[in-house]
């Protein structure tokens, strides 16, 4: 499966190919359009934002979305296989919630070494996406209620430990949460967007040109298909969303870096953040086609989207809320267009 | 007998519910009495009624969305639309006139209420327009209202709480008629309009059809869209009501936390009611006794003196035993577990 698929595009289903044998070359791949409009619209943004204002067109206001964005890459990430695969996660923000709470309980309230809290609250992540994932495949559940479930019981356990928000005041934590890699002269990255672009290299590699991730579009494109051609979609489907807690869990890690608290009121609506930036990415949600590339751009929209607002100035935040909802209507009519095209 | 009584679907939700009641009567000693007070009833039980009426409410239009295997996340954002139009429309200024003070509205009460419910529909409308139109996931079509929705509810507040100064409007949520809460009565009113629609009429033959098999409900001559369309204009309908239930009740419209997670308690009813979350078997009974249920476990846990967050957990544990019950791997493996059926039984 490796060898077909590097580098070529994933295709929905072998019927829907109804492209001549050689395609022109000058044209430009029809699959790669999505991602070609979210490329465009992103430089765009940011191109009438550096006209726009003063100040805007930097090297740092461009790491800035990036490093106040890191967490929400990291959680779309994951969101991308998951959604690649046709299902959900709705549970995200609140494992993000519940990885800062308890990050910030044992680190503070149990003088916790952070070095042993990290990875206990990855585990526990994991554990959680696992034990999502199991339900799903085992029990044929909706993705769509088993993650609600969860998104209930993660925000629930938060409220458990503690109702307000825990300060975190630890050393590691704190140096952690300032160094900064400087770039150049005047711009320099987080610790947490550092992470989140390895996280996207590895993801890149993992979605394109290993096993797993041709497993994961071919589910999406047909499940039935999938599981006829030998795949082991049983274990793919598990492993997707325990990848998805993983991811949430590593979030969580870094908005404890850029938040240095515990509350289990951060991070709420962040799935749906996380799903618009998966869709507005050129992500089908149907599952089986889309880029870990567009996920990227998909953030920095998002992203560019509320610079935008609070370089204004006059605007409300609200108004990232609606711009959001125009931009995630926008992108399911251009998917539902291209999904009609392709089948003709 | 006993068998008949046990499949019965409504067992189920009833026994629970039942339970949930014994079980606050068990801590509260007081909880089942009813007092008559100033021509009104009183009570641990009125109250779950009246603040179960919203829930009811969202529940039923819900109940209908999911039967056709459809889900509306816009609830609750919905709610909050409409809570806001009719707080802000409403208002209420202290007059006056002649020596005798008197609150007036900004706009004639009648007319703030039908725009608020007049939005709610056309919210409804876009869901339905998104979903049969353009053929967008349902979960998917939803989500954008979901999330614009809410800012458009804080646009209209202007990012405050309104607060609601009009007396008469207090009457939706806290006035009584016959003695018992009003929102009762709105809230039995659309669920029995509901069931003679469904009944009484070919419709709820023509949900059921779409929720089995939308193509072949198609085929067979149901006008498939135009139903999907109505259905989902009727959720948001059930939620502009909710949403002036809620604003009447706590006089003010929050565009952030007005009907915030009420999709999920809405789907929540549905599902204990015994509706599948899969389309074509529905309950509309089930439903309003899954929302009464909801609404006993909030009492109950406020009640016996528990964290009210907890709630969150307690509803996570239910959601789980609920799906897991209703999946038929489940009840196989859970068969396996208990006894190996025994050589030629009947699986």
């Amino acid at each position: 499966m490796s060898a077909v698929g590097r580098g070529s595009p994933p295709m929905k289903t072998p019927f829907t190919a109804a492209a001549p044998l050689r395609p022109r070359l000058p044209r430009l791949d029809a699959k790669l359009l999505p991602l070609a409009v979210t490329i465009a619209l992103f430089l765009a943004m940011f191109g009438y934002g550096s006209v726009a204002y003063t100040g805007f067109f930097s090297a740092q206001v461009l790491l800035n979305l990036l490093i106040d964005n890191a967490f929400l890459l990291i959680v779309a990430v994951g969101m991308s296989f998951v959604i690649l695969s046709g299902g959900i996660d709705l549970s995200v923000g609140s494992v993000i919630a519940l990885t800062t709470m308890v990050s910030a309980a044992l680190v503070e309230h149990r003088q916790w070494s952070p070095w042993a809290t990290m990875p206990l609250v990855l585990g526990i992540g994991t554990a959680f996406g696992a034990l999502q994932g199991w339900l799903i495949q085992r029990f044929r559940l909706q993705p769509f209620i088993v993650t609600l479930a969860g998104m209930f019981l993660a925000r629930g356990l938060c409220y458990l430990i503690s109702i307000d928000s825990i300060h975190i005041a630890d050393e590691t934590y704190s140096a952690i949460s300032q160094w900064r890699l400087p770039l150049g002269e005047e711009a320099s990255i987080s610790a947490g967007a550092l992470i989140a672009l390895a996280l996207l290299a590895v993801a890149l590699y993992v979605a394109h040109a290993t096993s797993f991730g041709r497993a994961v579009y071919a589910i999406g494109g047909h499940e039935a298909s999938a599981l006829l051609m030998g795949l082991p979609v049983a274990r793919t489907t598990v492993l997707v969303y325990t990848l998805s807690g993983f991811c949430s869990a590593l979030a969580g890690v870094v908005f404890t870096f850029y938040m240095l608290s515990g509350y289990g009121l951060h991070a709420v609506g962040l799935e749906l953040d996380a799903i618009a930036a998966v869709v507005i990415g050129g992500t089908l949600l149907s599952g089986g086609v889309g880029y870990l590339a567009g996920t990227l751009f998909g953030v920095l929209i998002l992203g560019t989207i509320q610079t935008l607002i609070s370089f204004d100035g006059t605007l409300s935040s609200w108004w990232t809320r609606i711009a959001i909802g125009a931009l995630l209507l926008v992108f399911c009519v251009l998917q539902r267009l291209f999904e009609a095209k392709g089948r003709r | 007998m006993m068998r008949r009584l046990l499949a019965h679907r409504m067992f189920w939700p009833l026994l629970t519910l039942v339970l949930l009641l014994a079980l606050n009567a068990a801590f509260n000693p007081g909880f089942l009495q009813l007092r008559w007070r100033d021509g009104h009833l009183y009570g641990n039980l009125i109250d779950i009624l009246n603040r179960a009426a919203p829930l009811v409410l969202v529940s039923l239009g819900m109940t209908m969305v999911i039967a056709t295997r459809g889900i509306d996340i816009s609830v609750g954002a919905v709610v909050a639309i409409s809570a806001a139009i009719a707080a802000l429309m409403v208002g209420g200024q202290l007059v006056i006139h002649d020596g005798v003070q008197t609150v007036t509205s900004r706009f004639p009460m009648p007319l703030a209420l039908a725009a608020a419910l007049g939005v709610a529909l056309l919210c409804g409308l876009w869901n339905g327009l998104l979903v049969a139109g353009l053929g967008l996931q349902p979960i998917i079509a939803t989500l954008i209202l979901m999330v614009a929705g809410r800012g458009i509810a804080q646009l209209i507040t202007g990012g405050q709480i309104i607060t609601v100064y009009y007396p008469p409007y207090f009457f939706l949520g806290n006035g009584h008629l016959l003695g018992l809460p009003f929102s009762v009565f709105v809230a039995a009113a659309v669920a029995l309009a509901l069931h003679l629609a469904l009944t009484r009429t070919a419709l709820g033959l023509f949900v059921q059809a779409i929720g089995i098999n939308p193509a072949a409900a198609r085929m067979a001559g149901v006008p498939q869209k135009l139903i999907t369309v109505g259905v989902y204009a009727f959720c948001g309908l059930c939620a502009g009501v909710a949403g002036l239930l809620v604003s009447s009740n706590v006089k003010s419209a929050d565009g952030n936390n007005a009907g915030q997670l009420m999709e999920l308690d809405a789907i929540l009813a549905v599902t204990l009611g015994g509706t599948l979350l899969n389309g074509g078997r529905f309950s509309l009974a089930g439903s309003v006794l899954g929302a009464l249920i909801i609404q006993t476990l909030t009492s109950t846990i406020y009640s016996i003196g528990v964290p009210p967050e907890v709630n969150l957990v307690v509803k996570a544990g239910v959601v789980f035993a609920v799906m897991l019950l209703q999946s038929a791997e489940f009840r196989q493996a859970l068969r396996g577990w208990v006894s190996r059926p025994a050589p030629g039984a009947v699986r």
